[in-house]
């Protein structure tokens, strides 16, 4: 019984945040053409292994399309007020939460999903493993986009102010991860800030999916990507919980 | 009577600030009860306790006997709630919003599709339906802000004064679907800082004012206490005593640069006096003015603290 209403709830949130903050058209046209400018400042002039490093842009993608809107979500919300109109229907903190991050997950996907397809239709692209290239998908999806509705947690209705949060936070997160530089080929000192990066986990895991070359053992990534998600979740609830008065 | 909302023993603060204190009352069900006080005096922060948003620091609170603190969303299936500043969605149409709130109280697709043209019908706004929200004046997206609030028919709906800073004909129009809901069954919960509101329309008012409820009952019976506290502004030109121009309808006399504040439970007999005090003297009468009953005056009464 209880079980319908939240899944009701949740799914019914994330339908509404898909269709007024994700189907407008600057938000895919930017989607879309982040992974695109980023791909040209990755490769362009250099000469990288495309295959070696495309699980890296790959993860890099995924990462900031699934964190893009979600820390916008709710300081929207607040501004125009209807943060308090939807909590007041028949769902909780923890429903609107985990709607949130549905619908920031399944626009990462599927912007991700296209990137996939078309470099794999243009690149020398291995892919060994289907079911991990689905399954690290699907978790750092969700993983990022519970880092965003964690970013979105401070009770401000100015959603600039979290337009540099979130920025200070994710930007730094790239050049750390493994991205650039394999994580067997970093100096010491930069591996072990790699492993405080959610980020490194993900690009690992799609190393396991494609190419082959991944650092970790099989399964590990994903593992820990499932943790940091946890962890994003638990600090989530609690802020916004807190923050929910003060918000409305 | 079945009990359709109860408070028991609601307290909450804000740092420094009681916000609510002690606050106890029941709302029989199929009663429009009014709940009234000035600015800042509980009513939004007792309603959101009700309905489950906020959780009281101590009190408990019931929606048709299901605790709204313990199972917020089996309470909130069982009423419809229209907040104080709470807004729908205006990139949405109006029948998108009404079809998300449906879905949200778990309505079919099927249920949906007949109850959204009914809404619409009741609100006037038939022909809007596919517009966006955005279009709409204040007083419409009120209306269907309240749609959204009863598309599930709920047994009890709360109003945070709803009509506040609306145009007359819209603040008409509300008023008009709520005794309707009313009419068929719904217990009303409404919040309002206006006297006048909650006399015409509630059947039971609660008056808070700093957190407290000083009074619960009939409007006829609060009535008497509100009467005393009217008033008359006024500027006479001329050097008089006070004391000159009281008697026993007169309850108070403030006076603030020129002008005098008369608190009176006669007006007409007072304006009368005030007139013929000035003729007599040939003084000059440079305003005069009638004010309604004053809520922090009828506070002062029924508080007791009455100078
Ligand atoms: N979120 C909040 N944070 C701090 N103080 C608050 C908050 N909400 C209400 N208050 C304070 O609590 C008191 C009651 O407010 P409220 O319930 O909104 O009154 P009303 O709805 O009757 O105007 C006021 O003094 C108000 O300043
Ligand atoms: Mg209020």
């Amino acid at each position: 019984m209880i079980y319908e209403e939240f899944l009701r709830g949740v799914w019914i949130t994330a339908e509404k945040n898909i269709k007024i903050y994700y189907k407008k058209p600057p938000v895919i046209i930017f989607g879309l053409l982040f992974p695109l400018l980023m791909f040209l400042a990755f490769y362009m002039g250099r000469e990288l292994d495309l295959a070696l490093f495309f699980p890296g842009f790959l993860a890099m993608s995924l990462f900031f399309t699934s964190s893009s809107v979600g820390p916008l979500v709710t300081p929207w919300e607040r501004q125009a007020g209807t943060y308090e109109r939807l909590l007041s229907y028949p769902v909780n903190i923890k429903v609107v939460l985990i709607g949130d991050i549905i619908a920031g997950a399944i626009f990462g996907i599927s912007i991700s999903s296209v990137v996939l397809i078309a470099c794999w239709l243009l690149l020398p692209i291995q892919i060994v493993s289907i079911p991990m290239l689905v399954l690290s998908m699907i978790s750092g999806g969700i993983a990022f986009s519970t880092l965003g509705v964690l970013l979105a947690s401070p009770a401000t209705k100015a959603p600039s102010n979290i337009m540099m949060l979130s920025s200070l936070i994710r930007f730094p997160l790239v050049f750390i991860s493994g991205i650039f530089i394999l994580i067997g080929d970093m100096a010491e000192a930069m591996r072990y800030l790699a492993y405080i990066s959610p980020l490194t986990y993900l690009v690992d895991s799609f190393h396991v999916g494609i190419g082959g070359n991944n650092y970790f053992s099989t399964g590990i990534g994903l593992v820990v990507l499932f943790l940091f998600t946890a962890v994003f979740f638990f600090i989530a609830v609690q802020i916004h919980k807190r923050n929910m008065i003060k918000g409305l | 009577m079945a009990t359709a909302v109860e408070a028991e023993g609601l307290s909450k603060r804000f740092a420094e600030v009681v916000a609510v204190d002690e606050v106890s009352f029941q709302v029989p069900r199929g009663q429009f009860f009014g709940f009234l006080g000035p600015n800042g005096a509980g009513k939004t922060t007792t309603i959101r306790m009700l309905t489950g948003l906020i959780t009281p620091d101590s009190g408990r609170t019931f929606i048709e006997g299901v605790d709204s603190q313990k199972d917020p969303i089996h309470a909130k299936m069982k009423m419809g709630v229209i907040p104080e500043f709470g807004n729908i969605y205006v990139d949405l149409t109006a029948e998108e919003n009404l079809h998300l709130a449906g879905k949200f109280y778990g309505m079919s697709k099927k249920e949906r599709e007949k109850r959204v043209p009914e809404i619409l019908k009741m609100m006037n706004l038939e022909r809007r339906g596919n517009h966006p929200l955005r279009t709409f004046s204040k007083g419409m997206k009120q209306r269907i802000n309240i749609g959204c609030a009863i598309i599930h028919d709920p047994p009890v709906l709360f109003l945070d004064e709803p009509t506040s800073g609306l145009d007359v004909q819209s603040k008409r129009l509300v008023v008009r679907l709520i005794q309707k809901m009313k009419e068929r069954g719904t217990t009303i919960f409404l919040t309002t800082h206006n006297i006048q509101e909650a006399n015409e329309l509630c059947e039971r008012v609660g008056i808070i004012n700093q957190g407290k409820l000083v009074a619960i009952d009939k409007p006829e019976k609060l009535r008497n206490t509100f009467d005393k506290t009217q008033s008359i502004e006024t500027s006479i030109e001329g050097e008089f005593d006070l004391e000159m121009l009281e008697n026993h309808h007169i309850n108070k006399i403030q006076r603030s640069g020129d002008k005098l504040k008369i608190f009176t439970d006669d007006v007409d007999a007072t304006v009368k006096n005030l007139i013929r005090f000035a003729d007599d003297r040939s003084f000059n009468i440079i305003s005069l003015r009638t004010c309604g009953p004053s809520l922090e005056e009828a506070f002062v009464r029924l508080t007791g603290d009455v100078e």
